[in-house]
């Protein structure tokens, strides 16, 4: 069977767990000093890889990052985690502003040629921005054949079987390799990394490269105009009966 | 600066980080010169590897622990998938060479990881901070080639052990003990009987201190390696604990246990020097869970303290509580500074004894004081068993208790002091 090699993407967002506060001048939320993690959706993808790869279906699991410096934390999680070696697209702070899923899409695009991978998995989108847009983006980029919202995965020889949830329930679907899949929640659940592979993620290699490396041109074409926190929430009223419930629907204009 | 580290780093062959961060050294390494060239970074500051083992170990214990500490201190029993899952992470021999299956890491690595466990549970806390500091080291440090090629792999995938030094009548007085190791051609028999020993219900290999020659005094003391199975070895029932219940604490009698001559532990008459040595490290471990507990009481007080409001505002905003608040806190930073520069200073080959015993000494009386006051700021559900509090109330007490009480530290550092002047 020839080599199989699959690109993994992970994205630093700020952790689930944080409160997150929305910056002074608007115009995004506060960053400097804040718990980050890798995107949970990411975690998954990663593990479906580790995973593949330790049933000796794939050869080798790649991890990409784009980002600050601090990305590299990100890679060295995902390498104790099981994957064999990362790369480190570094974006300097000025155009990370503006960098958004298109971006991410052209770099991963120009990655997977030039890894020459055969399966690209990421997370179905980021819990920053919930764009879920990069995945469809790259496929469309490299003209692969994708599975989305995956929650079950398949690999035999050259033949993917993805289980897709979609809102009417589960598709199932056969994509030929090369192909690109987005990991849905119930696809797997992440091992926590052992201690030893902690130990052993240091002396995996990381590569650093710039989007200019790769051939990529950042510049985007959106711009974000403002960011606010959602109104507060009012208090509500208890009624005793439905006639109550009703009456006070019709009495607030709302039905 | 970096390139100077690398000069004094690179004969001992070691893999050379950032310049802020703290190069690894294996614990028995008295090739210290490299440490004292270091920049003076926080001693908060954590390494890469300790951060991702921090991290791994934080939600491990949430996702894993959490939700059983309330049953396994109620039933007095640690739920088998707990100690199953600190086997697996790898988290029972972080001190462990890779060639045995641990985790070859440092002793600083053992502290951060006894303490992200304690902030949940202070009972499974002590049990990963025993195996490490005091089974792991007894072997690593002081045993034989064959011993160690025995029992480190099976320390690393499921053994636990159990150290037996107290008894009945000797307890701060350790080595009055009275357990007897009598020689009979190749092997001896030991008689005598332990107590208070910690995982006896599920050690599966016992350290017996046994005197072999009583009239040697405590030169007579000699540790010897006893597996679960060995006849005449019998574990008591469990004492029925006002705090760290999950673990199991029992008396150990041992009736004509015949064991053969290889079982001593490292050299005949040494017991009593393992022992202090092993001890000494042990309390940096005991500091750090009495710390972690300290630190997971007052997280789960304080978001309560602010959301609760009494006479229009939130208790936390009264300066009464606030001044009380701020005390506290930073008694449990001195604690953590106390603790983590003990472990640096083992890692560093320098001398640690009185550090080490401040440690222990001043995060136990941390952890009780914290334990109380957030007692009190949490009110009436602080004194419910529906809230997480007052298992830490009465965990922390036996921190100035095992492995050394309060008044045998303060002797010790007294000691240390007598010697400096």
């Amino acid at each position: 069977m020839a080599a199989l090699r699959a690109l993994v993407g992970v994205k630093r967002v700020i952790d689930y767990a944080v409160k997150v506060r929305v910056r002074p001048d608007g115009g995004g939320v506060v960053t400097d000093g804040v718990k980050h993690s890798m995107n949970p959706f990411c975690e998954i993808a990663l593990e479906e890889a580790v995973r593949l790869r330790e049933r000796n279906l794939l050869q080798e699991v790649v991890v990409v990052s784009c980002g600050p410096p601090q990305c590299q934390e990100t890679i060295r999680t995902a390498l104790a985690m099981g994957a064999d070696r990362g790369v480190h697209v570094e974006i300097p702070a000025p155009e990370y502003e503006h960098f958004g899923p298109l971006q991410v899409a052209k770099i991963l695009a120009a990655l997977a040629k030039r890894e020459g991978v055969s399966l690209v998995l990421l997370g179905k989108q980021a819990i920053d921005d919930d764009c879920n847009q990069t995945g469809q983006m790259t496929a469309a980029l490299l003209d692969w054949p994708q599975g989305t919202f995956a929650s079950a995965l398949a690999l035999a020889g050259d033949q993917l079987t993805v289980e897709r949830e979609i809102d009417g329930g589960l598709e199932n679907i056969r994509l030929r390799l090369p192909a690109l899949v987005t990991a849905d929640l119930r696809l797997n659940e992440p091992r926590y990394a052992t201690l030893p592979n902690i130990m052993k993620a240091k002396k995996k290699k990381i590569e650093v490269l710039k989007a200019s490396d790769l051939g990529v041109d950042l510049s985007s074409r959106l711009g974000v105009q403002r960011v606010e926190e959602p109104p507060q929430r009012q208090a509500g009223l208890k009624v005793e009966t439905v006639e109550d419930l009703v009456g006070k629907l019709k009495e607030g204009g709302l039905v | 600066m970096a390139a100077a580290l690398w000069r004094s780093c690179a004969k001992l062959k070691r893999n050379i980080p950032a310049s802020w961060k703290t190069p690894h050294s294996v614990f028995k390494s008295s090739r210290s010169e490299a440490m004292t060239n270091l920049m003076h970074a926080p001693l908060g500051m954590l390494t890469e590897e300790e951060m991702m083992m921090k991290e791994m170990v934080k939600k491990f214990a949430q996702d894993r622990i959490a939700p059983l500490v309330k049953t396994m201190d109620a039933n007095a029993k640690m739920d088998e998938s707990v100690l199953q899952g600190l086997f697996e992470q790898g988290l029972m021999s972080i001190e462990v060479g890779p060639e045995y299956g641990g985790t070859g890491s440092s002793v600083f690595s053992v502290i951060v990881v006894v303490e992200e466990l304690a902030k949940v549970d202070p009972a499974v806390a002590l049990l990963c901070e025993l195996q490490n500091t005091i089974t792991n080291r007894m072997f690593i440090v002081y045993g034989t080639e064959e011993q160690k090629r025995t029992y480190l792999p099976r320390v690393a995938k499921d053994l636990t052990g159990s150290f037996c030094l107290s008894e009945a009548g000797s307890g701060s007085d350790a080595f009055s003990l009275k357990t007897r190791a009598d020689k009979k051609g190749d092997y001896y028999i030991i008689n005598g009987s332990k107590m208070w020993i910690s995982f006896a219900e599920q050690a599966g290999v016992f350290f017996v201190m046994a005197n072999v020659n009583p009239s040697l005094g405590y030169k007579g003391i000699t540790c010897f390696i006893v597996d679960r199975d060995t006849e005449g070895l019998h574990v008591g029932k469990k004492e029925d604990k006002l705090g760290i219940r999950a673990t199991s604490t029992c008396p150990v009698t041992f009736e004509n246990v015949k064991v053969p001559e290889t079982s001593i532990l490292g050299q005949l008459g040494q017991g009593y020097k393992y022992a202090i040595g092993i001890l000494n490290v042990g309390r940096i471990g005991i500091a750090a869970q009495m710390l972690g507990l300290a630190q997971g009481c007052f997280d789960h007080t304080i978001p309560y303290v602010k959301e609760r409001v009494q006479f229009g505002k939130s208790i936390f905003d009264f300066q009464g509580m606030q001044h009380q608040i701020a005390q506290v806190a930073t008694q449990l930073e001195a604690a953590r500074l106390l603790t983590y520069n003990a472990a640096r200073l083992v890692e560093a080959g320098k001398p640690f004894i009185k550090e080490a015993s401040m440690a222990k000494y001043y995060s136990s009386e941390v952890a009780a004081l914290t334990a109380s006051k957030c007692i009190e700021w949490m009110g009436g559900v602080g004194f419910t068993k529906d809230y997480p509090i007052e298992k830490y109330y009465r965990d922390c007490k036996i921190g100035a208790i095992y492995e050394g009480t309060s008044n045998i530290q303060l002797s010790t550092i007294a000691k240390c002091i007598a010697q400096e002047y």
